[in-house]
Formats: structure tokens, sequence, C-alpha cells
């Protein structure tokens, strides 16, 4: 019997407490994988390697959240150097002024208490 | 020739449940069972005849057993395929097949939900996505959302032709004694109305209404001697791009245009050849989408191609002629509303939104989150 695997998510959020973006990277595909998980989507092989993030990248989509109650927020989608995009935010300028194209930095938000670490950004230049 | 064959089955019964807000108390599978009814005698058919039976609704985990014995049956072929709004789409195409290879003459596909009148916290289990619930998209309008901003940015899209997808349906809405909206809309009533998640104010969202009903497919054969004249099935195809929008490949292409291009082929006609289209219109976005990739119009032109009321009552394409989840219905798995206007089209039973010589009608499926794409084909006893 092997050893059990741990689980990709672990695997992220342990490095996302350490202040580091990490993904995966897949030989076969020669490409980033993300969400991290047990196979590679491209082509099916096990093999994946954890790899930590630059954590530079793009905003390749954006829209403010307007709740019935509380302060409108961003959503963004960001699209990383390395090649993988993800769902997070864009902090540190209005939510409004968020633009596609934009460049942007990694940083950890930590929420406290029982939630995890988030993978948020910054405008690049600040 | 593999797969499905072009007009092997036909939908011979469609029918609405009660729809808006239902009375107190009524369930899905009242709701179900209503437009199993109504869709029966629809075709002069009974409960006795069906022997394949197919649902799916987000108010109950196993909901085509539960249907199995409201109506006290027991069903040759079950089908419960669930891929969101598009799940009818889907289940149209599996009872062809199982009626091809002799599992079942006749097929009930049923849809429930109660979604206004218990509320969209119940109607539907809110599901954590670690990498996505953690920033708080209001879905599925932010998912969309998202989509439409970089639609926008690519091509120009503005908020201004966005608008102009709401102001079509509800123009359409206000022909349809069934729509829930009853007064007129502008393009400026929608920019103004309270935003939502940007670029969609609360108009360019579906409503949020109960509803259900059903839709009864069988041969060809068989259909030839129903009540009504058949809406044969001429083509269908799905694709599957994603599941959450993160995992989107490109947000400005659907799998639509997979699925919409395996539909034309199976069908043997193309996008020149389509009467009526009714496409998902879970938000404005979803119409320009899908007339760009369903090939009505080049990509990237979709803005323009709705604008000035061409998709309108009085415009060049008759576009979801109902009124669209965006003013008739939306009670959270739109689909199999879309097949049902396709159908009546097609027989020329629309009255005053009816599209003239309906010979070929395309009902357009979406779930998730422009995740699954799912269109139809149907087509007059004269196309076949």
């Amino acid at each position: 019997m092997p050893d059990k695997e741990n689980a990709p998510l672990t695997i992220y959020l342990d490095h996302l407490a350490r202040g580091e973006l990490a993904y995966q990277f897949s030989p076969a595909a020669g490409r980033a994988v993300f969400y991290p998980r047990v196979l590679c989507p491209f082509t099916g092989s096990a093999r994946l390697e954890w790899r930590i993030s630059r954590g530079l990248g793009t905003v390749y989509a954006t829209t403010v959240v307007h709740p019935v109650e509380g302060k409108p927020y961003n959503v963004a989608l960001i699209d990383c150097d390395e090649g993988f995009r993800l769902m997070s935010r864009v902090e540190d300028i209005a939510p409004e002024d968020v633009r596609i194209g934009q460049r942007v930095r990694f940083r950890v938000h930590r929420p406290g208490g029982e939630e995890p670490p988030q993978p948020v950004f910054v405008p690049e230049a600040a | 020739m593999d797969g499905l064959k072009r007009g092997g089955a036909a939908i011979v019964g469609v029918a609405e449940s009660d729809i808006g807000q239902v009375a107190e108390g009524m369930s899905v599978f009242d709701l179900m069972a209503q437009g199993a009814s109504r869709a029966l005698d629809d075709c002069g058919l009974t409960l006795k005849d069906v022997d394949g039976l197919f649902s799916a609704t987000t108010q109950s985990r196993l909901s085509v057993l539960a249907l199995a014995e409201y109506l006290g049956i027991n069903p040759r072929f079950l089908g419960s395929t669930i891929v969101g709004g598009s799940s009818f789409e889907y289940h149209v195409a599996h009872a062809m097949a199982a009626i091809a290879l002799g599992l079942c003459n006749v097929a009930l596909i049923a849809y429930g939900s109660t979604q206004r009148s218990v509320g969209r916290r119940q109607a539907s289990l809110r599901e954590v996505n670690p990498y996505e619930t953690p920033f708080k998209p209001f879905l599925p309008s932010s998912a969309y959302a998202l989509a439409a901003s970089r639609h926008m940015h690519e091509f120009g899209t503005t908020r201004e032709q966005l608008a102009a997808v709401a102001v079509a349906a509800r123009e359409w809405a206000l022909l349809n004694p069934a729509a829930w909206e009853k007064k007129p809309l502008t393009i400026e009533d929608v920019l103004s109305s309270r935003m939502v998640s940007y670029p969609f104010t609360v108009r360019d969202c579906c409503l949020v209404t109960d509803g259900g009903g059903a839709i009864v497919v069988t041969s060809a054969e068989r259909a030839r001697s129903l009540k009504k004249p058949p809406a044969y099935v001429l083509g269908f195809g799905h694709s599957v791009t994603h599941a959450s929008i993160s995992s989107m490949p490109d947000l400005t292409v659907t799998g639509a245009e997979a699925a919409g291009k395996a539909a034309y082929a199976m069908a043997g006609v193309g996008p020149a050849d389509i009467k009526a289209v009714e496409l998902y219109d879970a938000f404005t976005i979803n119409t320009i989408l899908f007339l760009e990739d369903l090939g009505f119009c080049r990509k990237g032109e979709g803005g323009a191609f709705v604008s000035g009321g061409r998709i309108g009552p009085n415009g060049s394409l008759a576009v979801n002629t109902n009124g669209g989840g965006l003013s008739y219905c939306h009670p959270g798995m739109y689909g199999l509303f879309i097949l049902i206007e396709a159908v009546r089209q097609v027989r020329d039973e629309c009255g005053a939104r009816q599209v003239r010589s309906c010979e070929v009608a395309l009902a357009h499926g979406n779930g998730g989150v422009l995740s699954s794409q799912a269109t139809v084909i149907l087509g007059t006893q004269a196309t076949v």
C-alpha cells in the first residue's frame, strides 16, 4: 500500500500560509495546472510538480459586486505569468478602477479565525 | 449511420405547469405532475403510455424516483442527467437514443421549481469551491458579469447593447399572456436599475420565478398518429467546457459553438434556415454570446447585432419569442421552456408572437456558468 497522498488543497493552503502562491506544473503537458489536483487535465498524467509563482499577473476579467447590504467589492480573474488563471480580487484601489489588462502583484490576505489565507492582488506599481 | 437519426423522434406534447408565483404549498412534484398531465393531454396520450421518465430539479436529490412514485408508474427507462438549465435538451437526446434502441417508446421529461416561493437559498444547495467562494462572487450573476466584462473589453460591446437584449425580450413578453412581466421596458430603465454585478443591473438578470412543465417525446412513427403536428428532432449537439467560471478557457467563446456545429451537421441546416431562435437568456450577455457562437453573426458583432430592435418582434430575426428568462419565466433551470416555445412555434400556435412560416426552430440550453451548452433543432413534417 502506498502512503496516503496529501490533499492538493492542503498543500496549496500550506504554501499560502507561508506567503507563497503555489501551482502545479505538468511535465507531460509542459504547462501549468490550476486549481491543484491529483492528475493533469491535459494528459491524464498523475505526475504533477508543485511550483511557486513569482506572483505577477494580469487582470483577465473583472466585476464589481453590489451586495444588497454592505459596500461594493471587486471580483477578478487573474492570469499569472506562469500560465494559470485564478479567481481573486484586486485590493488597494477602488473596485470600479480595476481594469482588464492591468498588471498586478500577489499578496496574502489573512482573514483570521478559522478562515484559511487567500491569494489577493494589488496593482504592480503600488 | 452512427448516433442519433435525424427526425427519428419528435416532441409531440408540451405544457407549462403553473408558473410565476404558484399557490402556497405546491411542491416541485405537484408542478411536474401538472406539466405531465397537460403535456399528455396536448398529444392525446395518457400516463399508461409513458414508459420512459426523465426529470431534473435542484430541489430533490432523487427526483426521478420521487416523480415515478408520485405518478404511480414504473417506467422501463429512467434518466436524470442534471447539467443545470441545459438538462432537458440532453434529456431529449437521451430519450431519442433510448427510443431508437427500443428501451422505451414514450418518454416524459419533467421539471419543477418553487424557487420564488421558498427563496433561492432554499431552492438550491450552496456549494463551496475553495478556489472561488472566499472571494464572494455573487453566483451565478458575477460569473456571467466577468464574461461580459471580457466581451466589452475585446469587442467594445456596451451596456446599452446588453440592455437592448432585455428590451427585446420584454417586447416579446408583452405578446405572451403567460409572461411574468407586463410593462414596457426601455434601455434607460435597464441602465438605471439597481446594480447587481457590474455591468449587470437587475434588468440584465433573469427573473426569479416558480414554474415547471413537461414535454413528451416519442418515435417519428408513433408521432404521426397523435393529436397535433409533431416537432421532429432534426439535430442535437452539446459541449461541456468547464464547471466553474475560473476554469472557462475563453470567456468570450462558449461551448455553443461546438454544440451548434454538431446540431447543424445532424440536421443538415444552417443558421439561415432557422426561423425562431430560442436561447437560454439567463443574463443579457448570453443572447449575444449564443447568437455569435451559433453563427447568426460573427464573433464580436453580437452587440451591434442585437441593437436597433433587430431581435425584437418587429426585427429581422425572431429571438426568444416567449419573452425569455429575462421577462417570461425563470425558475432556475429554464431549459425546458425554450423547448416548449420552439415546439409551439413549429406548430404555429403562438398567436400574436407567432413567427411566420416557422418550419425550423432552434432551442439552445445553457447550464452552470456558461459551462454546459446544448442545441436542439426542431422541424415540421415537411422538413424531415
